[in-house]
């Protein structure tokens, strides 16, 4: 590998090429028309337009990409997160060029995409899924049967429906035989179709996810991330590694993401995402990103490893540098996404120029960003500004720390979520790791009612 | 019988259906409501409705589908009554 060519924009194009750059590797940015000015431009060795601001139009242009790693000499792509990153044909594509993709293969991107062949995957590796009925069940009788085996709370929703409609939660075989009759009777009548899924529900779930890194015939883990605090699904505050998780869940889980990636043969980085259930301790295996992860720094800052330079050398041809025995994880990384919406006004997206930028430093604090003075917000793409991520020997000190960093964090001209951190900071229920998929999205329901 | 513009609160990417296997929200002669949705603008990966502002009917979209537009341009008019 030679020439990268960096097939996205933003802090993660900015990422990318200084893992090129610190491996001798020369790097080509692409850019649509709206990111001339942008720092990962201006940061890469050469620089191709690839078309209009409209993402459809150039970063997903797969053709305009192609034909930039032509005229521009490139070997390799690396297609980071978002965009085409996780596009199976785009892999293909990539390959087909006799081009070097910086990922997993198209054909493991494919079948791991798929929920339906991912959850046969993790069935041969022998890793947990949602206990579940593989198909609706029609009767009563066949619904108890089922729940038995799958255990309560049970989750009940139409085989023929979507949406979340008619779903019903029930705590025990008496209520699942009083709710089946009628649920089944209204996805009868809503898709004339009376058959009901079973699934066992999660009251209180945590979203932990497992970094690997594969060469297609090694596997090893970086330990796991805790990314629970999501607002409509997107995350806010991620951290390395998870607390409330106990070190046997810890061990088994870690060991389930590298079975599920030998399962395989999985090569790059990639993310084994696991619903934990907060009261049994349980685990389950939701999907598998085949990317690098926006919070991936928190894994490097506690076990020392620059991921994106592991996948450049892997992708390079390069066996797995990392020996399992040899990884620890130290200490504890958060992570705060800063993104350009006004939390005043229900996170109203906030393009605009941006005047002053003061961003935090000091001693283990990095800020992962393209955000520099004079720069502007584009309204064509998501609103990511900076990942601030903090170390610290403990999660206090991190805690500490953090809220040091997040007080120096200044942006004008265009509000940001940065003081929502601040508060995030101060709550009890942060300080001490207890909180869920839910608690943000309460917490800010609260906090709008109380304001 | 005045005429109303439809105005883009926002700048972004101006849609005229709702997802691209669906039918456009509203098309050139057709009758709308003060409420009812006419295009969408995408910014920043979220999309916001616009709607008609005035009851009335649609003489023509001023931009095309998946054009950029900015905070303030119309993108329609509609014969308010």
């Amino acid at each position: 590998m030679k020439r990268l060519l960096v097939a996205n924009r933003g802090e993660i194009a900015v990422r990318i090429i200084r893992a090129a750059r610190d491996l001798g590797i020369s790097t080509v940015a692409v850019h649509s028309t709206a990111d001339e000015a942008a720092p990962h431009v201006r940061l890469a060795d050469a620089a191709v337009e690839i078309g209009p601001p409209q993402a459809s139009k150039s970063y997903l242009a797969v053709d305009a990409i192609l034909a930039a790693a032509r005229s521009s000499g490139a070997d390799a792509v690396h297609p980071g997160y978002g965009f085409l990153a996780e596009r199976a044909t785009f892999a293909a594509a990539v390959a087909d060029a006799g081009l070097c993709f910086v990922g997993p293969d198209a054909d493991v991107i494919e079948r791991m995409g798929d929920k339906v062949r991912a959850r046969k995957v993790a069935a041969a590796a022998g890793v947990p899924t949602v206990p579940g009925t593989p198909s609706g069940v029609d009767d009563v009788a066949a619904a108890v049967t089922a729940a038995a085996e799958i255990g309560y709370p049970v989750m009940l929703k139409a085989a023929a429906g979507g949406g979340g409609r008619g779903i019903r939660v029930v705590d025990d075989e008496a209520g699942l035989r009083s709710a089946f009759p009628a649920a089944s009777h209204e996805a009868a009548s809503a898709f004339g179709d009376g058959r009901m899924y079973l699934e066992r529900f999660v009251r209180c779930a945590r979203h932990v996810e497992v970094q690997v890194l594969g060469d297609g015939s090694d596997v090893v883990h970086l330990y796991e991330r805790e990314c629970s605090l999501q607002r409509r699904r997107q995350k806010m505050v991620e951290e390395a590694t998870a607390p409330g998780i106990d070190p046997g869940v810890r061990e088994a889980m870690t060991a389930a993401a590298v079975r599920l990636a030998r399962e395989v043969g999985y090569t790059s980085a990639g993310t084994a995402e696991f619903l934990v259930d907060d009261e049994t301790h349980e685990f389950f295996f939701i999907e598998m990103n085949t990317r690098i992860q926006v919070e991936h720094p928190t894994t490097e800052l506690v076990t020392g490893y620059d991921l994106v330079a592991e996948q450049l050398r892997i992708a390079a041809g390069e066996p797995l540098r990392l020996r399992q025995d040899e990884i620890t994880a130290r200490g504890c990384a958060l992570e705060f996404r800063v993104v350009a919406e006004d939390p005043s006004r229900d996170f109203l997206p906030s393009p605009g120029n941006v005047d002053r930028v003061v961003l935090p430093a000091g001693p283990w604090v990095r800020v992962d960003t393209w955000l520099e003075p004079g720069g502007t917000v584009s309204p064509f793409y998501d609103s990511l500004l900076a990942k601030v991520v903090v170390w610290g020997e403990d999660r206090e000190t991190a805690i500490r720390r953090s809220r040091r960093a997040i007080a120096e964090f200044a942006v004008e001209g265009v509000p940001t979520t940065a003081g929502l951190f601040a508060e995030i900071l101060d709550e009890p229920w942060f300080g001490a790791g207890e909180f869920h998929t839910g608690t943000l999205e309460q917490w800010l329901a609260d906090r709008k009612e109380g304001s | 019988m005045a005429h109303h513009e439809i105005v883009s609160p926002i700048p972004g990417v101006f849609y005229r259906r709702p997802d691209p296997d669906s039918d456009p929200f509203a098309s050139e002669g057709q009758r709308v409501g003060a409420e009812d949705t006419v295009c969408l603008v995408e910014v920043m990966k979220s999309f916001h409705q616009v709607p008609a502002g005035a009851a009335g009917t649609v003489i023509e979209f001023l931009v095309e589908n998946e054009d950029v537009v900015d905070a303030g341009q119309a993108v329609a008019v509609i014969e308010a009554g």
